[in-house]
């Protein structure tokens, strides 16, 4: 049987957690101990369900129902004087409970307070756009649709932003690979010359430690000239780069370890 | 008279005179490089400055043209990205000929530090390159010594643009 | 000779035969005024810009998914590359950003040195900006003006960290490495420099020159109203009148403790906005010459004492064991932030840089957004593009001052 890879996330992990090791939290404080945030969310609570709100290093964050966006940040705009959308783009928790979150980054200039507005929601489901309130959303909630898949209805623009226009996939999700999937390693290979030019051109080099000792194409080694496409392997094949091997040694079998020379 | 053709052209004419073509006519390609202004990221800045006061380009007769049909050499100057690859390959087949290219930086040579999914690993992929430059970004100097060293490829190169083994090397 | 391949010519931009009668231009990603990888489709009428829509993503490079791949110190070296111009900002913002997660705080000594850093970047990139933007209108003189005081800057950085253009001259809990001894000299000596220079080089060449004005004036013009609503910082920002500065409203390292004024424009179009940048330039070496004076009496401790977190000296690492297996540790496996989010706005040459970090204890970023000022004034060129002429499009993209690696990241 082959081993198990978990398919929900496909980045770098720790390859060493200490088993008792407690993650600590950032410090979190009640909104209550400033009055400026506590009478913003009191106006906003009025009207608007809110799930959570702390203060969080500085900023208050306020978590409420995906469907409120627009009203909250209407309420946030008009009446407690948050008057730019500095930032807005999700996280993907889909491996953790199937949920993106989704959050505004706002500045109040007049009182110069930071605040985050942080709203679950399932992938699948779009959010409302913000753009009639604040006109830096039109990128950004465009960024966020090219990079995890989020549509946001009522965009007057709603197309891919960052990748070209007939990319497949949302690079940002954890089940995307960093070095890209099949259609993406080879998307310019298949662009500008076809897909009959793959195998004429090769797969990409994703290892960052290859070396090739014998290439007289494309390297020059200074004062060691040779004619170009010259044959100065003298005979040696290419050894690939061996990548050492940790060899699991079964100590419960009754020869299970072997003395040196025989092992390979 | 008709017979006495004598295609001075080919290498089977008179040899002094086809060498000093060639002396003569590599001379004026390679002290009149005129690059494309391809600056992409980074290394587009080092470009600049290579081309600016301290390090003057004008010196070694490159003067940046936008267009690609007035300039022999497209220094590919920063990273190449999945979305850029079908205009830089457009503008390399506009160019006339004959032309060169330099890659410049890491990203242009081998995709350098962005090993993602949103580069082209290394120019070469999608154009034919003759010099590569090394570092991130190169100095102003490097640039300036790798256009020294395009001058005297250029210079040992047969003038003839059949029997130039570059400019007939395919990609595919 | 030319070599096969599946692009055919691409005439289906130019398009001459539209009901109304306008032209779709494509100003395209390569172009010498096009300030890195822009693509604009323009709809003209005649010569005036009826449609404009910008097309970025030319250089995206995944940085953000890099983050989450990467340790917090392996990404800071990647964090060089997004505002290419002036390298240590973004460094720094992201630096602070995590150090806020962690809640540290680099000592005196480093605090010195990283204000007097990101001054000098915030006079490298507005030496760039003048330079690029002249060379754009067609001053082509000043270009290579400032690239001499630039290149005098990129020398005093050199002498730094090593490299001109892409620094890394900061690390998260302080900077790695003291100044060399005549550095301070240096720096006084180019301050001198940059204010001679702007007063009898750049403001005599440009400030009263009537093209200069011509070209300038009422062009770009950007209501209070409109910058606010875009997500408008920095210089755009102050260049409509909203007198607002991170580095007074919210100081970070020796801000507060530093004598120094905010130009504020008020006549809302570009050349409002080119007084604005010649005169941060002034006042930031004055900031430069309060800090020369600041370095003396600080302790020689260069980075934070935080032995969860962060290395120890290297003097200590050689010599002590607990060091060096705290630093093997920590380089290989990465160190752990608390589970948290933050959010920590910069004020970057450009405008606001800020960096939204959420971890969840692991070694490497869950999520890592980088707010860009470029990504947002890209996206105000969509409105203030109409109805001008198309001359009038490049000294917008010029005063708009934007840079594709934050664009795209």
């Amino acid at each position: 049987m082959r081993k198990y890879i978990p398919k929900d996330s496909v980045q770098k992990k720790a390859y060493y957690t200490d088993r008792f090791h407690v993650v600590p939290s950032t410090p979190r404080e009640d909104v209550s101990t400033d009055e400026v945030f506590a009478k913003q969310l009191e106006a906003l609570s009025a009207k608007v369900e809110v799930l959570k709100a702390e203060i969080q290093l500085g900023a208050m964050v306020v978590e409420i129902n995906h469907q409120d966006n627009f009203k909250a940040l209407e309420i946030l705009k008009e009446e407690c004087g948050y008057a730019m959308l500095t930032e807005m783009s999700a996280v993907d928790y889909l491996a953790k409970d199937g949920n993106f979150e989704v959050f505004y980054q706002m500045l109040n200039l007049k009182e110069v307070k930071r605040m985050r507005l942080v709203m679950r929601i399932e992938q699948g489901l779009a959010v409302e756009s913000v753009v009639p309130l604040y006109k830096s959303a039109n990128f950004a909630e465009r960024e966020m649709f090219d990079m995890f898949g989020i549509v946001s209805n009522n965009h007057p623009f709603m197309k891919r932003i960052l990748m070209p226009d007939d990319w497949e996939g949302h690079p940002l999700l954890k089940t995307y690979p960093l070095q890209g999937d099949e259609f993406a390693s080879w998307y310019e290979v298949d662009k500008i010359f076809g897909k009959d030019a793959r195998e004429a051109i090769g797969p990409e080099n994703r290892d960052q430690s290859k070396i090739e000792r014998y290439d007289t194409k494309r390297f020059s080694r200074v004062g060691y000239e040779v004619p170009f496409g010259a044959d100065i392997s003298e005979g040696e094949t290419e050894t690939p780069i061996e990548y050492s091997k940790t060899f699991l040694v079964d100590y419960q079998k009754a020869d299970g370890v072997k003395p040196a020379e025989t092992r390979k | 008279m008709a017979q006495h053709q004598v295609n001075y052209a080919s290498t089977g004419g008179l040899p002094i005179a086809l060498t000093t073509v060639d002396h003569l006519v590599n001379w004026g390609r390679s002290n009149s490089l005129w690059p494309l202004t391809y600056g992409l990221a980074c290394c587009a800045i080092e470009m600049m400055a290579s081309g600016a006061s301290r390090y003057d380009f004008d010196r070694m007769g490159t003067i940046f043209r936008a267009s690609p049909r007035q300039s022999d050499v497209m220094i590919l100057a920063g990273t190449l990205s999945k979305k850029h690859s079908e205009f830089a390959r457009r503008l390399y087949d506009q160019m006339t000929e004959p032309k060169w290219v330099i890659s410049m930086g890491s990203c242009a040579n081998t995709g350098g530090m962005f090993n993602t999914y949103a580069t082209v690993q290394g120019v070469d992929r999608i154009i034919p390159v003759d010099i590569y430059l090394p570092g991130c970004a190169p100095r102003p100097e490097t640039l300036q010594y790798a256009m020294m060293m395009l001058q005297k490829k250029i210079r040992r190169e047969s003038a003839n643009m059949k029997n130039n083994t570059k400019q007939n090397l395919r990609l595919i | 000779m030319q070599q096969p391949n599946k692009l055919s010519p691409f005439f289906e931009n130019l398009n001459f035969e539209r009901d109304d009668n306008t032209m779709v231009i494509n100003f395209g990603p390569q172009h010498p005024s096009a300030h890195g990888q822009l693509r604009l489709v323009l709809e003209l009428d005649g010569e005036q810009v009826v449609k404009a829509y910008p097309d970025i993503g030319y250089l995206h490079r995944g940085i953000e998914k890099m983050a989450e791949n990467m340790t917090y110190n392996e990404f800071l070296p990647t964090t060089d590359r997004l505002d290419y111009i002036a390298s240590t900002s973004n460094n720094y913002a992201y630096a602070l950003a995590v150090e806020k997660l962690l809640g540290i705080e680099a000592p005196r000594r480093a605090q010195v040195i990283r204000t007097m850093l990101l001054e000098l970047n915030r006079i490298i990139s507005h030496l760039f900006f003048v330079a690029t933007h002249a060379l754009d209108v067609g001053a082509m003189s000043v270009f290579l003006y400032a690239f001499r005081e630039r290149e005098f800057a990129m020398d005093l950085m050199e002498d730094y960290c090593g490299a001109r253009l892409t620094h890394s001259a900061v690390r998260i809990g302080g900077v790695p490495l003291d100044i060399p001894s005549d550095w301070m000299i240096n720096v006084r000596k180019f301050c001198d420099t940059v204010d001679y220079e702007l007063e009898h080089t750049y403001n005599a060449l440009l400030e009263a020159n009537r093209i200069w004005k011509m070209r300038l004036e009422d062009v770009g013009v950007i209501s209070p109203e409109n910058a606010l609503s875009w997500g408008c910082t920095g210089p755009m920002l102050r260049g409509s009148g909203i007198p607002y500065d991170i580095r007074k409203e919210e100081p970070y390292e020796l801000y507060s403790e530093l004598n120094f004024d905010i130009p504020v424009a008020d006549t809302n179009d570009s050349y409002g906005r080119y007084r604005l940048y010649m005169a941060e330039m002034k006042e930031s070496t004055k900031l430069l010459r309060q800090l020369i004076l600041k370095y003396d009496g600080t302790e020689p401790q260069l980075m934070a004492h935080a032995p969860q977190y962060i290395s120890a000296p290297k003097e200590e690492i050689m010599t002590q064991n607990y060091a060096l297996m705290q630093h093997f540790v920590l380089v290989t496996q990465g160190m752990r932030p608390p589970k948290g989010e933050v959010y920590v706005p910069t004020e970057s040459p450009k405008g606001e840089l800020g960096f939204y970090i959420k971890s969840e204890g692991e070694p490497y970023a869950y999520r890592l957004k980088c707010r860009a000022p470029s990504f947002f004034h890209t996206g105000l060129l969509q409105e203030i593009l109409v109805g001008t002429y198309i001359a009038d499009v490049v000294t917008i993209i010029g005063s708009t001052n934007i840079v594709f690696g934050e664009v795209d990241r």
